[in-house]
């Protein structure tokens, strides 16, 4: 496939990964946090570690738009679908996470009707198919998505759509990696910085990591070429002596983001004063509300909340996971109680999650088996 | 304080876990139960199969296997309720038929004839009903089978979704055929008979959630000439067949995996993808390897025989596409060891639900 195929040349990869080796310092361990979970993702499918040097570790960050939402905002969205007439529309990465009263399936499964969507304006055309219902769309993930549903309520404000509104969930990233920075127990020597938010942001908002951190960061795209080659210019920039943020995703990401998404979503959105993310505790800041101009379009506002905190069952160790500090099978209940079809914590459900990845794909990367004997 | 275990210890540990016997413990049946997954596989395991529990049953085949007087016969059933009911490259009638055939195919029997029951949504038109039983007419010519016996029922709108088709079908099994994934050595070649994901990402296309416009068709046709032929170019070489249904390619590799008690490698490369399905598969984020076929098989021959199994598949027009895709290892047991294009490994699980898009 053209466009794919060329940034996943296995040969070049070879290349790359013969390079970094020798930018590596011998004896010298590299820890390099991939925040975004697109970045695990694309690790684990195609084993982008086996083409690293052993004493460079990916850690995996926080950046993953499921994992971070905590079990009361789960059941709040249950609670919400389970209103007389109202159609409850998600993200499919969605539908699998444990609340504090099971997933948005199982709810389906007792009565409620949540539907997969695949983009926020199909929640609104089923607003538009259905006036005599409510349709609330149920919005997750970073400034990567909530473009779209600023978009989204944007139009429904134009059309005057009264029987849609949203749920909203948005979070920021930044405010999220000042949280692990300021983590006790982790020691890291670099990042790979988000793609696609920084597609919206840019690159400027990651300044004072290398300035106040004197790590480099360096955006990266999310084919596994990309990833190497974001890890060449990190070992790059540690030979060098230099501590930068630098841009490896230039045929996407402008060093000063997307000015118009950006006014979109200063006009939509106002910064909530404190967000629970999952793991992490309340960060303050760090999560999106509708804006007061558009306050009658939030669910929040629309519907009644049970608004409880669910404390994360106690065995479950997604914070941990989620900040770098123990990696997928440190968990006391990876792959044992919890595992992709009966997830405890919600790094097991998406494919973007750390421990559903490393589940799924990569539990036998390590054992580098020759597979030459195919013709 | 406890002492660290190392990432092998938890690698056995789940090993454990993924071997002991499935227990069906949800309060619902929820959608993931009927993606074909574990999910499935939990329900199947753990609830259906000890509680009508016989030998026959216990194979987990794609048909069960009886001997009446000196014939063997397999016996298979299927039920139909794809949405929409007809779709680019088939539609519910023809995939009724043939799902079936191939069901008694992949375990070496030749499809001999077949019951046809109908569910039918009350105010369905009747030139559709019309369409999809000449539908089903045609695939049976096909696969040259006759459906001897049938029933209709109808139920009240929105019962059901517009209509379903169960189908039953008996085969015959020639004297000397053995498949099963007990056969499967460590050594044998896996071959697949053509491009996957077609009829998934067909449906998915269909049913115009999307916004994505491809020229895909589904795959659905009969699979018996394709068995046939490489019973006869392998005899007793020819170790295992399954047809990639729900699931797709990936889920078969793993029951044969687990059963088979070996390990299964899979060169990623050579899997056989059409551009439009691998184009829409990146879109959504979903793996071709996960996705549904409706008349593709997936083989496990021994070493020496499969450049001829290769050819046989090659030489008909359902299997032009065919390809030797992986081996049989030892290790790891009870797991499939991906390849990836990119030039590094994974592990390729079983499908956990639905495969459900990515969102970024």
């Amino acid at each position: 496939m053209r466009f794919v195929d060329e940034f996943r040349d296995p040969e070049l990869a070879e290349v790359l990964g013969r390079q970094i080796t020798t930018l590596c310092e011998p004896g010298r361990h590299y820890k390099i946090m991939e925040v975004c979970g697109g970045h695990t993702h694309t690790i684990y499918r195609y084993g982008v570690q086996d083409h690293l040097p052993e004493n460079i570790e990916l850690v995996h960050g926080p950046g993953c738009p499921v994992c971070v939402i905590p079990m009361g905002r789960v059941d709040d969205g249950i609670a919400i679908a389970e209103r007389d007439g109202v159609i409850l529309t998600c993200f499919g990465d969605m539908m699998r996470v444990p609340g504090g009263r099971g997933s948005f399936l199982d709810a389906n499964a007792r009565g409620a009707d949540i539907r997969m969507v695949y983009s926020p304006l199909d929640a609104l055309r089923i607003a538009r198919q259905h006036p005599d219902r409510q349709v609330v769309f149920y919005a997750i993930g970073f400034e990567t998505t909530a473009p779209s549903t600023a978009l989204t309520v944007l139009r429904a404000a134009q059309e005057k759509i009264e029987n849609f509104s949203v749920f909203c969930n948005h979070v920021t990233i930044i405010p999220a990696i000042k949280a692990i920075l300021d983590s006790p127990d982790l020691r890291l020597d670099a990042f790979i910085g988000p793609g696609h938010v920084s597609t919206v942001i840019g690159c400027r908002p990651y300044e004072w990591i290398p300035r106040d951190f004197g790590m480099p960061l360096v955006c990266a795209g999310f084919e596994p070429l990309d990833l190497l080659q974001s890890v060449y210019m990190i070992m790059k920039q540690f030979a060098e002596g230099r501590s930068e943020v630098e841009n490896q995703y230039g045929r996407v990401v402008h060093y000063d983001g997307n000015p118009v998404a950006l006014q979109v979503l200063a006009d939509v959105f106002a910064l909530r004063p404190f967000f629970e993310w999952r793991g992490l505790g309340s960060i303050a800041h760090s999560a999106l509300q509708l804006s007061p101009k558009y306050a009658h379009f939030d669910a929040e506002l629309r519907y009644e909340l049970p608004g409880v905190r669910v404390a994360d069952p106690k065995a479950c160790q997604c914070g941990e996971v989620l900040k770098g500090v123990l990696k997928p099978w440190e968990c006391k209940v990876f792959g044992t109680a919890c595992t992709p079809e009966t997830p405890i914590g919600t790094c097991m459900v998406s494919s973007e999650g750390a421990c559903a990845a490393y589940y799924n794909y990569g539990q036998y990367a390590k054992q580098r088996l020759t597979l030459e004997v195919l013709r | 304080m406890t002492r660290q275990i190392t990432e092998v210890e938890v690698g056995e540990r789940i090993e454990a876990m993924r071997r002991r016997p499935q227990r069906f413990r949800d309060e619902r049946i929820t959608m993931a139960h009927g993606a074909g997954g574990k999910a499935s596989r939990a329900l199947v395991e753990g609830l259906v199969v000890p509680l009508l529990a016989n030998p026959a049953l216990e194979q987990l085949s794609d048909a069960g296997l009886l001997t009446v007087g000196t014939s063997r016969l397999a016996l298979t059933t299927d039920a139909y309720v794809v949405r929409p009911i007809r779709f680019p490259g088939g539609s519910i009638g023809e995939l009724a038929v043939n799902g079936t055939v191939n069901d008694l195919a992949v375990s070496g029997a030749r499809p001999v004839a077949l019951s046809a029951a109908l569910v039918l949504e009350e105010g369905l038109a009747a030139g559709v009903l019309e369409a999809e039983i000449t539908a089903m007419a045609g695939a049976a010519r096909a696969a040259d089978v006759c459906v001897i016996t049938g029933d209709t029922k109808v139920v009240e709108r929105g019962k059901c979704d517009s209509m379903y088709v169960i189908t039953t079908g008996v085969g015959v099994v020639a004297a000397g055929v053995e498949l099963s994934p007990h056969r499967v050595r460590p050594g044998d070649k896996v071959l697949i008979s053509g491009t996957v994901g077609d009829h998934g990402v067909a449906i998915l296309l269909a049913r115009g959630d999307l916004d994505i416009e491809a020229d895909v068709r589904s795959d659905t046709q009969p699979l018996w000439g394709l068995a046939s032929a490489l019973l006869g170019s392998c005899g007793a070489g020819l170790h295992c067949m399954r047809d990639a249904t729900r699931g797709g390619v990936a889920t078969v590799l793993n029951e044969i995996a687990l059963a088979a008690e070996v390990g299964v490698v899979l060169e990623e490369s050579r899997v056989p993808v059409r551009p439009e399905v691998a184009g829409a598969g990146e879109i959504l984020g979903i793996d071709p390897l996960y996705v549904a076929n409706e008349g593709k098989l997936v083989a496990f021959v021994a070493a020496e025989q499969a450049d001829a199994a290769l050819a046989a598949m090659q030489a008909l027009p359902a299997g032009c596409d065919a390809a030797i895709v992986g081996e049989v290892r030892e290790e790891p047991r009870g797991r499939v060891l991906g390849r990836t294009t990119f030039g590094g490994h994974r592990l390729i699980d079983m499908l956990v639900g639905d495969p459900l898009p990515r969102i970024c």
